[in-house]
């Protein structure tokens, strides 16, 4: 039983692991770019969250109505200033930019706010949880959290696959010349991508807070464990990020069940040997690395 | 990278090629004053500057590692505190083991560069920017592993032991000059490495990947020897860190700040240089001296900074003075000219 619990527990945690890396995913996918201030954004919407609820009169639980829009927005514009400007340049760039932003974002939330611990409140909720067996205990919220992160892959899916902008991302990101002659607009295409990605990270920023303790170090960890589930499910799939998610969050369970010390050393591990025996991922295709 | 239309060869007689700019007999006397004049500076200068001109060379060694990674290899790591953490820890466990702290900083170095062999087989299975967090893993890993080990003080940290028999003025003294060595011997082999074959090789990757290939150039494998070669640079660095800094933690020796600053101290001076991570780390101790009262602002300031160079400045402060005055210290690239009938300079650098 103890067994079942791990797993369910690390299915929990997976679920979330997917909405944050959803972004990540999306970025790479159609703007070949890695935002390594991914987790820093997610961090800054949790900020966000906690700092306007008060202001808007609106409880913490329902920030995100307000809190993912303005992030959509801002992803929007900063693609097409910032990061479109670097990926002008070369990838090298990119990577250059998006950490230094790193790096800046974290120290100036440091700097603002204190290394001290913060949540988004959302009352006696948090506490409350199913209980269906003996030493099972299923936390409402992170159920929920489970539930938001497949709706939001599924609803992501769905967009891409049916609608005809979606379309039009997935033609940008398989060849952007072709596309370009075809009268795509891809700075604008890019710009929804980067939107889609920063109103996901937002959202799992917000989630993120209602679960546990955030502080402006908190991205990093974040940014990590959303990589690795990219990586362990394949690069370049939604649903293998769930399921790399997934995985991750079970492996971490399992090293935290034999020592706490551990859960973070299990789900790198994890990674490291997904990296040495199939690097292409679960889902991925060999392609996807070159 | 060629700059100018690519001059038709008539015959071999019409082209001279050169390394320097000027006579390296100024470079060599100036290099020679500094040296002779940072030798004895913990003799003639206050304690404080002496233990920030260590702190300057510790930096001074990683980004010129970073640089060799990045701007002559183009890997971006953001993992390199690994290999910082490393050196400090092989350097803490050899002296548990008895060993003079200060000769162990060259088993420092090839243990951290022997730990970087199995760690590229799995790294450059990625690319990019996947390859620049999977780096970041491997220090994650490192450190968490490192944590676990009791006898290194685990989490808690553990202080260096074989430095209590010597004086205070003493263990300054001999970790000053160790980490200037250090500093001496890194930045010099870089210089002579780039001006070597391998150095070649890497500029012609750099300059074109595919057509390199075609020549001949094992790209992997230079990249290989290149990614070793910085792990040891920077395992050098943090067995000096420990040795000047001896309280040893995971999290201090493992820190991301040491990435941040290395990235950025090259980014801001000049990318592709041997004199860029130099001058970015001089501009940076300015910075955080002037402004060490107000926390963690100088990073800020000095992150804003190098991200503004990345993006209107590519080539780094150093590449912006090289291209317009043509000048170089430390040349490592060759000048392909014409000889002097012409009076338009059709230059190819390297």
């Amino acid at each position: 039983m103890i067994w079942v619990n791990v797993i369910i527990q690390g299915i929990l945690v997976g679920g979330f692991y997917a909405l944050f890396a959803c972004g990540l995913s999306l970025m790479f996918g159609v703007l070949k770019v890695i935002n390594l201030a991914h987790g820093d954004m997610a961090v800054v919407a949790a900020y966000v969250a906690v700092l306007l609820s008060p202001h808007l009169h609106i409880a913490p639980l329902w920030s995100f109505l307000v809190v993912v829009p303005i992030f959509g927005l801002l992803g929007y514009v900063l693609q097409r200033t910032l990061i479109q400007r670097s990926i002008d340049r070369d990838p090298f760039t990119t990577l250059l930019v998006t950490f230094g932003l790193s790096v800046v974002i974290e120290n100036l939330l440091l700097e603002l706010y204190t290394a001290n611990g913060r949540t988004v409140n959302i009352g006696a909720i948090i506490a409350e949880s199913w209980h269906p067996g003996s030493i099972v205990y299923i936390s409402y919220v992170s159920l929920v959290v489970l539930a938001v992160a497949v709706l939001v892959l599924a609803v992501l899916q769905l967009f891409l696959s049916k609608s005809r902008t979606g379309r039009l991302v997935r033609a940008v990101a398989d060849d952007r010349e072709a596309a370009q002659l075809s009268g795509a607009n891809y700075k604008h295409i890019f710009g929804i991508a980067a939107a889609i990605a920063f109103a996901t990270v937002a959202l799992a920023g917000i989630a993120y807070g209602m679960m546990t303790q955030f502080a402006p170090t908190s991205g990093g960890v974040n940014l990590l464990f959303a990589f690795e589930a990219v990586v362990i499910g394949g690069i370049g799939s939604l649903w293998g990020t769930l399921v790399g998610g997934i995985a991750l969050g079970v492996a971490q369970q399992f090293g935290a069940h034999i020592n706490p010390q551990y859960q973070v050393l299990a789900g790198n591990l994890l990674f490291l040997i997904v990296l040495a025996l199939r690097p292409q991922g679960l889902f991925g295709k060999k392609t996807a690395l070159a | 990278m060629s700059k100018s239309t690519t001059p038709r060869v008539e015959s071999l007689s019409s082209v001279s090629i050169r390394r320097s700019t000027h006579s390296p007999v100024f470079t060599l006397i100036g290099s020679l004053i500094i040296i002779v004049l940072l030798s004895v500076a913990p003799w003639i200068a206050p304690a404080q500057v002496a233990s920030t001109l260590m702190n300057f060379f510790i930096l001074v060694i990683m980004a010129t590692m970073w640089n060799l990674l990045a701007g002559y290899a183009g890997m971006v790591s953001i993992g390199q505190q690994a290999f910082v953490g490393l050196g400090a820890y092989a350097t803490l466990y050899f002296a548990l083991k008895g060993v003079n702290p200060f000769l162990t900083i060259p088993l420092a170095a090839l243990a951290t560069g022997a730990i970087a062999i199995p760690v590229t087989y799995l790294l450059f299975r990625l690319r990019g920017g996947y390859f620049a967090i999977a780096t970041w893993v491997v220090a994650d890993t490192a450190m968490l592993i490192i944590g676990t080990i009791a006898v290194l003080g685990g989490g808690t940290g553990r202080l260096m032991p074989g430095l209590e028999n010597l004086s205070p003025s003493q263990t300054a003294h001999y970790s000053y000059l160790a980490t200037w060595i250090v500093a001496l011997i890194v930045v010099s082999g870089t210089y002579l490495l780039l001006r070597s074959r391998l150095g070649l090789v890497l500029a012609s990757i750099r300059d074109n990947e595919v057509a390199a290939r075609s020549a001949g150039a094992n790209v992997r494998s230079a990249r290989r020897t290149v990614y070793i070669i910085a792990a040891a640079g920077c395992g050098a660095a943090g067995a000096v860190l420990a040795i000047s800094q001896p309280f040893i933690q995971p999290t201090n020796e493992f820190s991301m700040q040491w990435a941040a600053e290395m990235l950025f101290v090259s980014m801001i001076g000049g990318l592709g240089t041997i004199e860029g991570p130099i001058i970015g780390s001089i501009i940076f101790f300015v910075l955080q001296q002037s402004l060490q009262q107000q926390g963690v602002w100088y990073l800020i300031i000095f992150g804003v900074f190098a991200v503004a160079v990345a993006l209107w400045q590519p080539k780094g402060l150093w590449g912006a003075f090289r291209s317009r005055f043509r000048s170089e210290l430390l040349p490592v690239g060759h000048w392909v000219r014409r000889d002097q009938t012409l009076s338009e300079s059709t230059d190819l650098h390297e």
